[in-house]
């Protein structure tokens, strides 16, 4: 395989790692509104938890126990927090949130320290995998596998199930869901729930092969934004499309030569689409943004 | 509103929790002191991607004062540091200004990124204070852009250069060699790069390839197949923070075995990369095994202040606050002028290492010894701190301090007068 089949087939894998990520943050700015700028802290969570609960109960158990944590601490911030800026106007959710990311971030800083800790990955997930020239993690493509599980998973979830169809009605006109006597309360709640949860779910997957620092959530937030405008905010095969996409754009940079633009690369790509579509690739309209 | 008149319970609560909000957020931790004590201003980065080294920085400082204070003092007055985060080269240059007018700091020290120490070695030059720096490591500083009350403890990429370049060629991994570098696309990689490829071209390393890295890339995956590709007999870092922990968790993970080294590296960078993970031979101006008392003594103290040891950024700035103090003493001033005529005269100043250090005249560079260190096997790491063994110090015993700094033609420094 020559290196610029594999540097486009790497990069088409890359844009997975923001899929997670981008996927919490577009659920819950459909239902709610909400544009949730801490999404990035609560991954840097889910890594940090991993570090602590380890130890106790290995890799696995960090696995399972660390987004589930992460999803009860979005079910406190969905009560306390989010659920009053539902109707208001999304720049003051905006604030809200901008302001949480700080709070968490030194948070971490504070309880810590600044300087990175170091976590490996557990023996048992080490090696690679050689599909001819190409190399690949085989923890990656484990990875992949969890990633392309969510996806289904919340797609059944959305499509297929009396939740899913709630959520859904409650994303294209809530008042009408309400005027059918169905309290969209608990649903809002869920959901936060479930994109927090998300996110550290990204943040445990990530801990064996990224640095884990204070700042890390801010590292991946800028790009998880980038998939889900070019995707259009709120749209599920959008935001699916648009992190392959990103991947994609990333590895043909790389491929070329030019990884010094490989970053820049994914900011253009959003500058077009806007500039183009400025709904993003699959956006739908939504009543009440229009 | 009423409640401002008669508060209400929660709304004191609210109060209460905003303002301890807004006073951890927003208030820089200076304390108000008497005039008979010595102030002398920190500035370095604490936030952003520098911020965790700026963190060790802080501590040693801290640590530094304290023991001075304890010893008496200097003459008899009290240390005070003014400790502020720099955050980047405009503010940086801001505090700098108002730490040394209205504090009156009698020097400032401190400073991880190369550009910031450049906007306040400016403002030291022409307010005639003395800047000290102690963790830029461009050349372009003791070079084009040295400035006359600008000094460095932390030593130019040069130094690191040429040191970690003396075990590499020891092991025979550059002459003739194929060579991979990955370099930070930012001022500080860029220096580090043209010094290296200068040491290569004379050293008959053939350099296949240099791929600039942007800052905010955390993946390096696409690299790692491109390195794969290349088969290169050595990969060279020339990365800067995270970006290292990031390389070496994936590098392993990738399964690479090409030899690895780097031109720039921080301990705190491989701690972080833990003892699986790390591999390679790296340059440091100090770590924490060198085995001589002084540093045994520094290490155990900070150990025991903070629950780990001092990594390399620590050294420096613990090292600065005491060169300043026994300087102070040294010349019973603290006049910017008369304590840089001591330095320019080669004051000899013992840094923790085996032999004592000065400031060259020509570029205020600190002359001292270096050290490479290599990763240790995983089986043999007996803890998450001590993953790595030392290269004897760099020069040798019998070579000048100088042979592994710039050279006049390399870089010329023409302080403006």
């Amino acid at each position: 395989m020559t290196l610029f089949l594999q540097q486009m087939l790497n990069g088409l894998l890359d844009g997975v790692y923001y899929l997670l990520i981008a996927l919490g943050l577009s659920l819950i700015f459909s239902l709610g509104g909400i544009v949730n700028l801490a999404h990035g802290a609560f991954y840097a969570l889910g890594a940090y938890l991993t570090i602590v609960i380890s130890p106790y109960l290995g890799f696995s158990g960090a696995f399972v126990a660390a987004p589930v944590a992460v999803a009860l601490l979005g079910v406190v911030i969905e009560r306390l927090m989010f659920r009053r800026f539902y109707r208001s106007d999304p720049i003051l959710s905006l604030l809200l949130t901008f302001g949480l990311a700080m709070v968490a971030e030194q948070a971490l800083r504070w309880y810590f320290g600044a300087p990175p800790l170091s976590y490996s990955m557990p023996r048992e997930l080490r090696g690679q995998i050689f599909i001819g020239d190409f190399v690949y993690s085989y923890y990656r493509t484990i990875l992949l596998v969890v990633a392309a599980a969510c996806v289904m998973a919340i797609w059944l979830l959305l499509n297929r199930t009396s939740f899913g169809r709630v959520v859904r009605a409650g994303v294209q006109n809530p008042d009408m869901v309400g005027a059918l006597g169905i309290s969209l309360q608990p649903y809002m709640t869920a959901v936060a729930a479930l994109g927090i949860g998300l996110a550290g779910l990204a943040g445990v997957l990530l801990a064996p092969i990224y640095a884990i620092h204070p700042a890390m959530g801010q590292e991946i937030i800028t790009p998880a934004f980038v998939v889900c405008v070019i995707g259009g905010l709120g749209s599920f095969w959008g935001v699916v499309a648009a992190a392959i996409l990103v991947g994609l754009v990333k590895g043909f940079m790389v491929a070329i030569d030019y990884s010094a633009g490989s970053i820049a690369a994914i900011y253009f790509l959003m500058f077009v689409v806007l500039l183009v579509r400025p709904r993003g690739l699959f956006g739908e309209r939504i009543q009440r943004f229009e | 509103m009423t409640d401002l008149i008669r508060p209400s319970r929660r709304g004191l609560i609210k109060g209460a929790g905003a303002a301890t909000l807004a006073a951890g957020v927003g208030m820089p931790a200076i304390s108000r002191a008497q005039a008979d004590v010595i102030r002398i201003g920190h500035l370095t980065p604490r936030t952003g991607f520098l911020g965790p080294l700026g963190e060790y920085a802080v501590m040693a400082v801290d640590l530094a004062v304290e023991e001075i204070n304890a010893a008496g003092g200097v003459m008899g007055r009290k240390i005070e540091a003014l400790k502020e985060d720099s955050v980047n080269p405009q503010t940086a240059s801001t505090k700098a200004e108002r730490m040394i007018e209205r504090d009156k700091v009698m020097a400032i020290v401190g400073e991880i990124s190369s550009a910031s120490c450049l906007t306040i070695a400016q403002v030291a030059d022409r307010t005639k204070t003395l800047f000290i720096n102690t963790g830029g490591n461009s050349d372009a500083l003791r070079g084009k852009d040295c400035k006359k009350f600008m000094f460095h403890i932390e030593s130019q990429n040069s130094m690191y250069v040429k040191t970690a370049g003396r075990s590499l060629m020891q092991q025979g991994l550059i002459s003739g060699k194929k060579i991979y570098s990955l370099t930070a696309d930012y001022a500080f990689g860029h220096d580090l790069t043209s010094v290296a490829k200068r040491f290569m071209t004379a050293n008959k390393g053939e350099l296949v390839a240099d791929d600039l890295v942007p800052t905010d890339a955390t993946d390096f995956s696409a690299y790692l197949l491109k390195i794969r590709n290349a088969k290169p007999d050595l990969v060279i870092s020339n990365l800067a923070g995270n970006q290292i922990t990031n390389f070496l968790k994936q590098y392993s993970e990738f399964g690479l075995t090409f030899p690895v080294a780097g031109f720039g590296f921080d301990t705190a960078l491989a701690w972080a990369a833990g003892k699986d993970n790390f591999l390679g031979t790296w340059p440091v101006v100090w770590h924490h095994l060198i085995d001589t008392p002084k540093t045994k003594a520094f290490v155990a103290a900070f150990t025991k202040k903070y629950g780990k040891p001092p990594e390399n950024q620590a050294w420096g700035d613990y090292m600065m606050m005491k060169v300043l103090a026994q300087s102070i003493a040294e010349t019973k001033s603290t006049d910017s002028i008369k304590l840089m005529e001591h330095w320019e005269k080669g004051a000899k100043f013992d840094l923790l290492k085996t032999r004592e250090g000065y400031f060259r005249a020509s570029d205020h560079q600190m002359m001292h010894e270096m050290y490479t260190v290599t990763a240790m096997a995983p089986a043999q790491v007996k803890n998450q701190w001590d993953i790595f063994t030392s290269s004897a110090a760099v020069p040798g015993a019998n070579e000048s301090l100088e042979i592994i700094a710039t050279t006049p033609e390399e870089a010329s420094c023409k302080f403006p007068t």
